[in-house]
């Protein structure tokens, strides 16, 4: 089944308006994607007609809140095919997510002279919770190198997972090289010397199919707002026995069983680690936003996406640009970071936006990444469902209106 | 002014051909900054004689507008008292922060600048070297109030 984009592109009414005038070109869903009218639709409807709170009230419109958010659990939990809702914690994003597994998992498990192990290409909100793990208990943080073709260096790997390797955090697609990592391999290692894995999904699981069983990972995060739904919702996936035995994130109302004047009891997870009020709309337009991709199949976002990738990097070369990333589109994502000549890519960004054309540059939250490829910054171009040739027709012309002014 | 004319007329011609661009040796002060979220950073050299900032340089990388902003800056400073430095400076700071019109006359070229008033995540890139500046002078022991 393949994906028609310009049919897509007419559920998603941020493409009637306008940039400076002209069409817009969205290339930064890698940041944050568009939202489709379904997703717009199911929120306005919860909070028009089910809009009340969730687990604690005993009335009939209660019960439709409680059901709307609970079936976004479940969509979650088969969008990634995990095998129970009971895996599924609601957070505000791929940070919280990660963050909990730090607190949680982390500060219980991880102690003075063991290692952390992340990697070069890690985004800071997969590093910098890891760093302060590690100032926090005394662990060593260590690094897994990267090739100059932006993949993980594999061969290196038995020299760092070692038998005082606690965790393993890795991105399972970079958001700066678009680098999809073998994590299964990563994850049979590090469960080899007993420690654990975390994967950060949050630009695996809006572009590709994700299979938690398959990468056999003990803990995967991801965000709403990068996959069609709304700010303000994520997931952390957790093995259930590891989440069962884990202490509380946050402490507060619904987290709880029993509250007495000095300690508490806590409730089920996935329930133990979503303490007060949940974004509850926010939650079920992440569940609306699975339904949509699950509706096209990620098999076919995946396909799309190639096919798109492979054109714009092809493009982008022959316009003289250096591209960074694995140059296989089978073994990347369509996150297209680049930088071209004399024209730095905050004045690039600044440039092509008057034709339309919204584009990131910067570091990309990843600043050990651009030290260790030797760069300042990169101008980055990110395709989803939604994008077409036509849009990366305009990138190369907008590019060439840039190399005009600096010629 | 358009974007396009802001590049092409001003900017362009001070990131291509930097003026006092380099190492100042010998200096009183020198300063490294840098604008954390894009990269973009300044080396500052002050030479001082007596309250004059006598020579003035720096090196730097980054996006055309940091870069073309510093090479302006040296330009009209050089030879400049630290007051009247330091009040330059200040006045720039107000003008990209919209709080004042600019005038023409004090600023000559500086004027540009304005345009990237325009486009609010650059204006940190065309303060970098103005900040810097005001950080060296204090550092320089030179009161600019």
């Amino acid at each position: 089944m393949s994906l028609n984009a310009d049919v897509i592109r007419k559920d998603f009414p941020i493409f009637e308006t306008l940039a400076h005038g002209k069409r817009l070109v969205y290339l930064d869903s890698a940041s944050t994607s568009q939202k489709p009218q379904q997703v717009i639709n199911r929120m306005v409807r919860f909070y028009e007609t089910e809009n009340a709170n969730v687990h604690r009230s005993l009335y009939e419109l209660a019960e439709k809140a409680e059901a709307a958010y609970e079936g976004a659990r479940s969509a979650c939990a088969g969008f990634i095919r995990a095998r129970s809702d009971r895996s599924i914690v609601f957070t505000r994003g791929t940070t919280e997510s990660v963050n909990l597994v730090r607190f949680s998992w982390g500060r219980s498990h991880v102690n003075a002279g063991d290692e952390i192990l992340i990697t070069e290409m890690e985004h800071h909100s997969n590093l910098v919770p890891w760093q302060l793990l590690a100032q926090e208990t005394g662990a060593t943080l260590r690094h897994l190198p990267i090739t100059d073709d932006g993949e993980l260096r594999m061969d290196l790997l038995g020299d760092y997972v070692t038998d005082k390797t606690k965790i393993v955090a890795v991105t399972l697609m970079s958001n700066v090289l678009g680098t999809i990592n073998p994590v299964r391999e990563i994850a049979d290692a590090v469960h080899a010397v007993g420690g654990r894995i975390v994967v950060d999904a949050a630009q695996a699981a809006p572009h590709m199919p994700v299979d938690v069983g398959e990468l056999d990972t003990d803990f995967l995060a991801f965000s709403s707002h990068k996959m069609c739904g709304p700010t303000g919702a994520g997931v952390l996936y957790g093995r259930e026995d590891l989440l069962e035995e884990m202490p509380p994130f946050h402490g507060g109302g619904e987290m709880i069983r029993e509250v007495y004047d000095d300690y508490s009891t806590w409730n089920e997870i996935p329930h133990k680690f979503e303490a007060g009020t949940p974004n509850i709309a926010q939650a079920v337009g992440m569940g609306a936003a699975v339904e949509y991709l699950t509706d096209l199949t990620m098999e076919a976002v995946r396909e799309h996406e190639k096919d798109i990738a492979a054109y714009a990097i092809d493009r982008l070369q022959a316009a003289g640009a250096t591209v960074y990333g694995p140059a296989d589109i089978h073994g990347r994502g369509a996150a297209v970071s680049f930088n071209l000549g004399a024209v730095h890519p905050h004045d690039m960004a600044t440039i092509i936006d008057q034709e339309g054309v919204c584009i990131r540059a910067g570091h990309h939250c990843a600043q050990p990444l651009m030290r260790r490829l030797g760069v300042p910054a990169t101008a980055r171009a990110s395709f989803y469902l939604y994008n077409t040739p036509e849009d990366v027709d305009a990138l190369i012309d907008s590019l060439e209106v840039a190399k005009g002014w600096f010629a | 002014m358009s974007l396009e004319d802001l590049y092409k007329e001003v900017i362009l011609d001070h990131y291509r051909a930097p003026r006092n661009k380099g190492r100042l040796d010998p200096h009183d002060v020198v300063l490294e900054r840098n604008n954390p979220l894009c990269g973009d950073e300044i080396e500052l050299f002050l030479r001082f004689d007596g309250d004059t900032v006598e020579g003035i340089a720096f090196e730097g990388k980054g996006c055309s507008i940091s870069q073309a902003s510093a090479s302006m800056m040296t330009e009209k400073i050089q030879g400049l008292s630290a007051k009247e430095s330091g009040a330059l400076a200040e006045s720039i700071k107000a003008m990209m922060a919209g709080e004042e019109e600019g005038d023409p006359d004090a600023l000559g070229d500086l004027v540009a600048l304005k345009g990237v008033v325009k486009y609010p995540v650059r204006i940190k890139c065309a303060l970098l070297g103005w900040n810097t500046l005001l950080e060296g002078l204090e550092e320089g022991g030179k009161s600019h109030g």
